[in-house]
C-alpha cells in the first residue's frame, strides 16, 4: 500500500534538508518529498507531526548469530530488534558459528534474510579463512553474493604481512577491511579496562594501548598500501587522535564508534556487572571526552551498535567467565538522541549523518538519502518520549545490556523498509 | 557472652564495603574469641546446629582449616567441599552448586575462588551468609582482619602507624583487603615491590608506591610480606627468583636498618629464601605463628557476628 506521511519535520544530512515537509511512498520508492501533498484515496496517512522523518538508520557492525547460536538470536530476530531500534539496514560480522568465510556461506546469510528478515541485510565477509588471521577468503566471489565489506571483528589480524595482502587485495573492489584492533599480548587475560576501577575489583585490566598500538599498525599499513579501512569500535582518547591524524593527512581511513563508548565508563563494571564486560572493554572519562570530541569534528564517521546478543547462561556467571558484548538495536537511538543531540554534542543533522548516510558510503549501499527515487526506507521518531529503558521489552531475543533502567527520551514510531511499515509503536 | 548487634551485611565480602563500625566491631569480638580459644575447654554453644560450608576452588591448608576450627569451637557443623570430587567437575556452574547447597539447608558458605567477583555471585544468589576467603585479585577479608588484628594486639593503635606491604601487589587480595582496611583506621600504607607488580592506579587507594625496600624498611611499624608465587617469574614479570630475594627478600641485614621494635607478618605459606630468609620468618621479629592463631579468633568473631547475631538490615 503507498503511504503519505505528513508535516514530519524531515531531517535528510545527505541533501543538507532539514524542515518540515510530507513523503509519498509509492511501490517501495519515495515518488515525492513537498509539503502538503494531497492524501489519494488508497494511501496509509501517517501523521508525522512533531515527529522526526529520517532516512532508515544504517548499522554497519552488528552481530546475528546466524549460523550458531539460535537461541542467542536469529537473523528474525535480530533484524525484528534492529527494526524497532529503527534501523532498515544492517550489516552483520562474519564471526558465527562457522564463520562467513566462503561464497556460499554469504549466499546462505542473504538466503535466510530474503526469507525472514525485516529489515535489509548486509553480510560481512571475513578476511581470512576460519577468522585464523592467516590465509586470504575469496573476496572477490563473496561481493558476488552479497559481501559488503570484509573483516575478521572479533579478532585482529596479528600477522601484518596477511594484513598487508589484504589491504592491497581489497583496493580493486573498492570495499574496506574493517579492523578490530586489539594487541593481544597486551591484553592477554585482561576483563576490564586497565585502571583505577580493574585495580579496586582485583581484575586483569586491558590497556588502552593494546587498541591504540593495532589502530597506528592498521594506520601505516593503510597508508603505505592506499587501501581503505575502517577502524571498528573505537574506544580510546590516543585512537581518536591517531585516526584524526591519518585523515589530516588524506588517508581513506574511516571509523565508527558505539553508543556505549560514549556512554558508560569503565565503573559501570561495579559489583561485577557482567553485561558491562564488552571488547573492547568501557574505558574512562577522559576516553569518553575524546570520542566525544571525535564525534564532534568528525573524526568518527559513524556510531555502530556492535549489536552482540548473549544469552542469560553466558552472563550469569563469573566475570571472568562471563562472554564479552551488548545488545544494542533497540538501546542505540534512544542513546544518540539523550547524549548526543540533547547534550548539544552533535546538532540533528550531524548525529543523524552517523547512523545514515555516513555508513551507506563506506559500505557502497546507495542507500541512507530522503529524495525523491530512493528507496523508501525511513525512520519516524518521536523524539520527546521520555523513558527507562527496560530490557524485558527488547524483541531481541537476548537482553544483555547494561543500560537497564537508564532514563533516555526518544521512541520509534515507525520502521518503514522498501515502503513496507515493519515496526510501529505509534 | 552478651548479645552482639550483628554486622550490616549478611555476608562478609571484602573491606573495601565493609563500614567502619563493622570493622571495629569484628576486631573487639575476636578479643573475646581469642580469650575462648585459650581456655582450657575450647568451645561455646552460639552457633548449634548451624550448618557451615567451606567451597574451596583452590587449595588452601590455613584458611581453610582455620574456619573449621573457628566454627567448630561454636558448636557448629562444618562440611568441606572437596572440588576436584564434585559436580563441578561435571560442568555445573557455580550458582547451580551453591544453591544445591542452600537447598540442603546451608546457613553460611565460605568460599575461595579463582574469580574476582566470586563470593559476590554467591551472596547475590542465596539467602544464607557468605564468606570471602579470596577470590581472585580481589579481597581475602579474614586475612586482613587477622593481620589488623595482630597488629593491634602488638603495638595498640594503628592510627599513623606505618604500614609496609612487599611484594606482588598486582596479583595480592591480601595487598587489597590489608590496604581497604588499614585505611579505614587511618594507618599510613606503603606498598613495595618491583613496578611489573604493581596495579595502576594504586596511589589513589591512598597508599605511597616504592620500589626500595631498604629505604621503606627504615621507620615502618609492620612489615607485611606477601607471598611470590612461582608462575609469576614464569609469566615474565620478574627475571628470577634469585633477584626478587637480592631485590625485595626480607633478610636480617635489611631488617639492621629498620625500628627495633618492627614486627614481620606473612600470611604464609612461606617461600623460605625468596620473599623472606629462614633466618628472620624465624626470628625475633616475627609474628607468623600469632598471625595462624589469631586467624582462627578472628574467624570465630566473623562467623559469631554474621550467624549468631541479628542483622541490623
Amino acid at each position: 500500500m503507498d503511504i503519505l506521511i505528513k508535516a514530519g519535520r524531515i531531517i535528510d544530512p545527505a541533501s543538507n534538508f532539514d524542515g518540515v515537509s510530507d513523503i509519498l511512498i509509492q511501490d517501495g520508492k519515495i515518488v515525492s518529498i513537498k509539503p502538503l501533498l494531497k492524501p489519494r484515496s488508497k494511501v496509509k496517512v501517517i501523521r508525522a507531526k512533531d515527529f522526526w522523518v529520517l532516512p532508515g538508520l544504517i548499522d554497519m557492525h552488528c552481530h546475528l548469530r546466524d549460523p550458531g547460536d539460535p537461541e542467542e538470536e536469529t537473523i528474525a530476530s535480530g533484524s525484528l530488534s534492529a527494526a524497532k531500534g529503527g534501523f532498515t539496514s544492517i550489516a552483520c560480522m562474519a564471526n558465527t558459528v562457522p564463520p562467513i568465510d566462503t561464497p556460499a556461506m554469504v549466499k546462505y546469510v542473504k538466503e535466510k534474510a530474503k526469507a525472514e528478515a525485516k529489515v535489509n541485510v548486509y553480510p560481512i565477509g571475513a578476511v581470512t579463512k576460519g577468522l585464523e588471521g592467516k590465509s586470504l577468503t575469496e573476496m572477490g566471489r563473496m561481493i558476488e553474493e552479497g559481501a559488503v565489506a570484509f573483516s575478521d571483528d572479533g579478532r585482529t589480524i596479528l600477522n601484518s604481512n596477511v594484513l598487508r595482502h589484504a589491504l592491497e587485495y581489497v583496493r580493486q573492489f573498492h570495499l574496506p577491511i574493517i579492523s578490530h584492533c586489539e594487541d593481544t599480548g597486551l591484553s592477554s587475560g585482561g576483563l576490564m579496562n586497565e585502571g583505577y576501577f580493574s585495580t579496586i575489583w582485583g581484575l586483569k585490566g586491558i590497556p588502552a594501548l593494546a587498541e591504540e598500538i593495532m589502530v597506528q599498525r592498521d594506520i601505516m599499513l593503510a597508508r603505505e598500501y592506499k587501501a581503505p579501512l575502517h577502524i571498528a569500535h573505537v574506544s580510546t582518547a590516543r585512537s581518536v587522535r591517531l585516526i584524526r591524524a591519518a585523515k589530516e593527512e588524506g588517508l581513506k581511513i574511516t571509523c565508527e564508534t558505539c553508543p556505549h563508548y560514549f556512554s558508560l565508563t569503565d565503573e559501570a563494571v561495579d559489583k561485577y556487572n557482567t553485561n558491562a564486560k564488552v571488547s573492547p572493554p568501557l574505558r574512562s572519562q577522559k576516553d569518553i571526552k575524546a570520542i566525544l570530541k571525535g564525534l564532534k569534528d568528525g573524526t568518527i564517521d559513524v556510531i555502530a551498535t556492535d549489536h552482540a546478543p548473549h544469552r542469560l547462561e553466558k552472563k550469569n556467571v563469573e566475570f571472568a567467565s562471563a562472554s564479552c558484548g551488548m545488545v544494542g538495536f533497540e538501546t542505540a537511538l534512544p542513546l544518540v538522541i539523550t547524549e548526543l543531540i540533547t547534550k548539544k554534542v552533535l546538532s540533528r543533522k550531524e548525529a543523524v549523518k552517523k547512523l545514515t548516510i555516513n555508513p551507506a558510503r563506506i559500505l557502497g549501499l546507495h542507500k541512507g538519502s530522503l529524495r525523491e527515487g530512493a528507496d523508501a526506507d525511513i525512520t519516524i521518531v518521536d523524539p520527546k518520549a521520555q523513558y527507562n529503558i527496560d530490557v524485558n521489552q527488547f524483541v531481541s531475543k537476548s537482553k544483555n545490556s547494561p543500560f537497564n533502567g537508564r532514563p533516555v527520551s526518544g521512541r520509534v514510531a515507525y520502521t518503514i523498509v522498501g515502503g513496507r511499515i515493519v515496526f510501529t509503536n505509534a | 557472652m552478651n548479645k552482639v548487634k550483628g554486622l550490616i551485611s549478611k555476608d562478609l565480602l571484602g573491606l573495601r564495603e565493609l563500614p567502619e563500625s563493622d570493622l571495629n566491631l569484628i576486631l573487639k569480638t575476636a578479643t573475646s574469641m581469642k580469650e575462648i580459644f585459650m581456655r582450657p575447654i575450647r568451645r561455646v554453644p552460639p552457633l548449634l546446629a548451624k550448618n557451615i560450608i567451606t567451597l574451596f576452588y583452590e587449595p588452601s591448608t590455613r584458611t581453610r582449616t582455620s574456619f573449621h576450627m573457628a566454627a567448630k569451637m561454636l558448636s557448629a557443623n562444618t562440611t568441606n567441599i572437596a572440588v576436584s570430587s564434585s559436580s563441578v567437575k561435571k560442568g555445573e556452574t557455580l550458582i547451580d552448586t551453591v544453591k544445591n547447597l542452600e537447598a540442603m539447608g546451608v546457613d553460611a558458605i565460605i568460599i575461595r575462588h579463582k574469580m574476582a567477583g566470586a563470593a559476590r555471585l554467591v551472596a547475590e544468589n542465596i539467602k544464607g551468609s557468605v564468606i570471602n576467603a579470596g577470590d581472585g585479585f580481589n579481597e581475602h577479608p579474614t586475612q586482613a582482619l587477622l593481620d589488623i588484628f595482630t597488629m593491634q594486639e602488638k603495638k595498640g593503635e594503628i592510627e599513623g602507624k606505618k604500614v609496609v606491604i612487599v611484594g606482588d601487589i598486582l596479583h595480592s587480595r591480601v595487598a587489597r583487603s590489608n590496604i581497604w582496611g588499614l585505611k579505614k583506621l587511618g594507618a599510613k600504607v606503603t606498598v613495595v615491590g618491583p613496578p611489573t607488580l604493581m596495579p595502576k592506579d594504586i596511589e589513589k587507594l591512598g597508599v605511597h608506591v616504592s620500589y626500595n625496600i631498604d629505604k621503606e624498611i627504615k621507620d615502618a611499624d609492620f612489615v607485611n610480606v606477601l607471598r611470590i608465587q612461582l608462575e609469576r617469574q614464569e609469566g615474565g614479570l620478574f627475571p628470577s627468583l634469585e633477584e626478587y630475594h637480592k631485590l625485595f627478600g626480607i633478610t636480617s641485614a635489611r631488617l639492621k636498618k629498620a625500628k627495633k621494635d618492627i614486627i614481620v607478618m606473612h600470611p604464609g605459606p612461606l617461600n623460605r629464601g625468596v620473599e623472606i630468609s629462614s633466618e628472620v620468618a624465624d626470628g625475633p621479629y616475627n609474628v607468623i605463628l600469632d598471625q595462624v592463631t589469631n586467624g582462627v579468633a578472628v574467624r570465630m568473631a566473623i562467623l559469631f557476628l554474621l550467624l549468631g547475631g541479628k542483622f541490623r538490615r
